[in-house]
């Protein structure tokens, strides 16, 4: 791994939301249970997971804005010190930024231009802004025009746009391009490779590997609220380098790696399995995969698993 | 032991204020004839230990009197209300599948009544259906239909336009039976949050209207009638005639509120969980 | 039996953008057709009109020599989408979601891993991909002859993605289903389809 400073340290994380059942009892639903992500300064960070992992959860705790029904546990540091709400409403939208899944984090009530720049209202950053949106296809006249109307894929590029605009040291990335045509989330993913190569440090969270694959520095396969690898890009090339089960399942999923599937689903949060969530469906599933499971480090990279040599 | 949480605490409020209104319904009933009690020799007597609210110039147990008067409030309010909420769902359903033309004057119609004031179309009605109960429960279910519809024609337009309903179409389903099985669901939170919400309004339109001389008949022990007799006495220093009665009205009306807020939070998925 | 899509052309309201301009395609039932097409192309918009979810400005679709809108009832050019989210109630149980469909076969429901407690739960209570096998057992009912799979894979992980599609290539050998799939990867398509159409140039 780099020996570039940590600019996020996210250490045995977990959220769990408190839900009503029918009637009047209340549980909690432990959507996130461990989670570890590192990154370093210059680094692109691609945290891969399938749907209902649990994954957004994580950029909306980064920056605190997770709903009012989850409490959350483990460690969360920014820069060496720990993430308070008072710094992360500091740092959110300036150091911190965020590209949301969801075109509503747009205010639907402010012209494009302006909620961009912010209010700044000087050259520079209108001669910037102007810059990014002939980049991503945008004319000048969107500026003057509210979210609503817009198509979904220009608000898309245009919450890509905020990201761009200051100069972030990290930039948080949830699923960024859903609804975009290829060569434009290739253009975009370039300019989150951009941004990293400048300095920042880039968390790209996404349900799609072969993205992931093609940009990111390292990859973290997440699975039932649970990281169960830190993987180097390169570990990717070959199915006998990866650690974790999944993530070798996941390569060989793949439609050029042969296409193949493993039984099963992923299981729904209320129905966790004890110890390692991927047991139930893994060959190499053992007695003692039913404990507790440290995450620990092997051959450079990190993995969830017992069995992993 | 179970903590209390957010949805018990709003059910209990929903349930205790239903209790209540229920409790004052009934009492009102069985204490009718006893309402119209005469007796001089307990006459003009303020509050105390045997008549909790006093008594009137006539000696009529006031306690009892505005008993029976809220108890005819709120069955005049529950009844105009769901007239009403119901004509707000036919109209606001019509208005939304029915074409074009049907849609411009159903529009039209609710901008009209919303135009004019409420207590003044109330009035009209009222006294065009012969004053009385009739006059009251017609004149305040033709008033009070409006936004509901509005909001129900709106929720409908926006269905109509759904993915999984024009899936449904696809999938062979009848338009009964996709209005059935998918709009309904939809809209019968709205429709009862509604109908629950429009009762307070209702509630407080007929006593105003029964208490200018368009709505129940005088000898009625109905709210309005005892407030406008009361105003003669309040001179005369009797105040337990009018300030009893008008509370109790306006604890009622905040009752009916206080319901119906609590089963928007319950059925409304943004506050659900709190 | 074939699909036949003749001479479409297509744009949403006066003034917008030509999105389909005098476009033919012909699927017959044993064929899985790959539409590989340059973003703007309206390979959305072309799956809409072939189920008949849009009308044609120009052209008609033809189902075995009828016009598509001569079918009354159930539809047996059924699509899935890309977000399956948008296609189910919200309301429902996924049970009622399945009962939508046209007499769904247990053996539909096993091949595609749905399990017997996901029926009792609500759209907000599965993942997508989970979601997603619902949605693909709904449009495989009794009458369907295509399926028309937009970016049906694109919101879901490798795993679920070689699941679903393998299963869709055996159901639709076995019923002689035609089926024409959507998506941005070649790769995806060269695996699931026996002839790509490719529309680089337009």
């Amino acid at each position: 791994m780099t020996d570039k400073k940590i600019i996020l340290d996210i250490r045995n994380f977990s959220v769990s939301f408190e839900q009503y059942d029918k009637g009047f009892s209340r549980t909690g639903l432990p959507v996130i249970r461990n989670l570890d992500v590192t990154i370093h300064e210059g680094e692109m960070v691609a945290v891969v997971g399938s749907s209902g992992s649990g994954k957004s959860l994580l950029a909306h705790e980064i920056l605190g804005i997770l709903p009012y029904n989850a409490t959350m546990g483990g460690e969360l540091l920014y820069d060496g010190e720990i993430l308070t709400k008072e710094r992360q409403k500091a740092l959110r939208g300036n150091e911190i930024v965020l590209v949301p899944q969801s075109t509503a984090f747009l205010d639907p009530l402010m012209k494009i231009g302006p909620q961009i720049r912010k209010g700044k209202k000087d050259r520079a950053s209108r001669e910037k802004l102007n810059e990014i949106f002939q980049g991503y296809h945008l004319k000048e006249e969107v500026q003057n025009l509210y979210p609503f109307e817009l198509s979904g894929g220009m608000n898309r590029r245009v919450l890509v746009s905020t990201a761009l605009m200051g100069n972030p040291r990290l930039v948080i990335a949830d699923e960024p391009t859903p609804g975009l045509h290829m060569d434009m989330v290739r253009r975009v993913m370039s300019h989150f490779r951009e941004l990293a190569d400048r300095g920042a440090g880039v968390l790209l969270i996404t349900h799609d590997l072969e993205q992931a694959l093609e940009v990111a520095d390292r990859v973290v396969v997440f699975y039932a609220g649970t990281t169960v690898e830190d993987a180097d890009v390169s570990d990717f090339g070959s199915e006998e380098m990866l650690r974790h089960p999944y993530s070798r399942a996941l390569f060989r999923a793949l439609p050029q790696n042969g296409f193949q599937f493993i039984k099963g689903t992923q299981p729904y949060v209320k129905e966790l399995p004890e110890g390692c969530p991927f047991g139930p469906r893994c060959e190499q599933c053992i007695e003692a995969c039913k404990g507790e499971i440290p995450y620990r480090e092997v051959r450079g990279g990190r993995v969830r698993c017992i069995c992993a040599k | 032991m179970r903590r209390i949480n957010g949805r018990m605490m709003t059910a209990a409020l929903l349930g205790a204020a239903v209790l209540f209104l229920f409790v004052i319904t009934v009492a009102g009933h069985m204490y009718a004839e006893e309402a119209l009690v005469t007796d001089f020799s307990r006459k003009d007597l303020s509050p105390g230990g045997a008549y909790i609210f006093g008594t009137d110039w006539l000696g009529r147990d006031m306690f009892i009197r505005t008993l029976t008067g809220l108890s005819m409030s709120i069955q005049i309010g529950i009844l105009a209300a769901c007239v009403s909420s119901v004509l707000a769902l036919i109209l606001g359903v019509l208005a939304a599948t029915m074409g074009k033309t049907a849609d411009a004057l159903i529009t039209w119609v609710i901008d009209l009544v919303m135009g004019i004031p409420h207590i003044l179309l109330l009035i009209l009605i009222s006294y065009a259906f012969g004053k009385g109960f009739k006059g009251v429960v017609v004149g305040v279910a033709l008033t009070h239909w409006t936004s509901l519809a509005r909001v129900i024609r709106g929720e409908v337009l926006q269905l109509k336009e759904a993915l999984y309903i024009r899936a449904a179409q696809k999938l062979g389903m009848s338009q009964l039976k996709i209005a059935w099985k998918h709009m309904l669901p939809h809209l019968f939170p709205q429709f009862l949050v509604g109908l629950i919400l429009t009762f307070p309004h209702a509630i407080l339109h007929e006593a105003s209207i029964t208490f200018l001389g368009f709505g129940l008949p005088p000898e009625q022990p109905a709210i309005g009638i005892i407030l406008s007799e009361s105003m003669k006495y309040l001179a005369m220093g009797r105040w337990w005639l009018a300030l009893f009665p008008g509370l109790l009205l306006v604890f009622t009306v905040v009752l009916f509120d206080v319901a119906g807020e609590s089963l928007r939070k319950l059925l409304d998925p943004g506050s659900t969980h709190k | 039996m074939v699909l036949e899509a003749k001479n479409i052309s297509f744009r949403y309201g006066k003034g917008s953008r030509q999105i389909l301009d005098d476009f033919s395609l012909a699927i017959e039932n044993h064929e899985r057709v790959g539409i590989a097409a340059p973003s703007g192309f309206g390979k959305t918009t072309f799956c809409k009109i072939l189920s008949g979810y849009e009308k044609p400005d120009q052209g008609e679709v033809y189902l075995d020599g009828q016009p598509l809108s001569s079918y009354k009832g159930y539809c047996p050019v059924q699509m899935i989408w890309q977000h399956p989210e948008q296609v189910v109630n919200p309301r429902l149980r996924m049970r009622e979601v399945l009962k939508e469909g046209d007499g769904i076969e247990p053996c539909i429901i096993q091949g595609l891993g749905i399990e017997e407690d996901w029926l009792n739960r609500f759209p907000a209570e599965i993942s997508g991909g989970e979601m997603q096998r619902f949605c693909i057992a709904r449009a495989l009912g009794k009458r369907t002859k295509f399926i028309l799979a937009d970016e049906i894979s694109t919101m879901l992980d490798l795993i679920t993605q070689s699941q679903i599609w393998n299963f869709l290539i055996e159901e639709t050998k076995r019923r002689q289903i035609g089926l024409l799939a959507v998506s941005h990867s070649m790769p995806l398509l060269e695996n699931v389809c026996t002839r790509i159409c490719r529309l680089d140039e337009k």
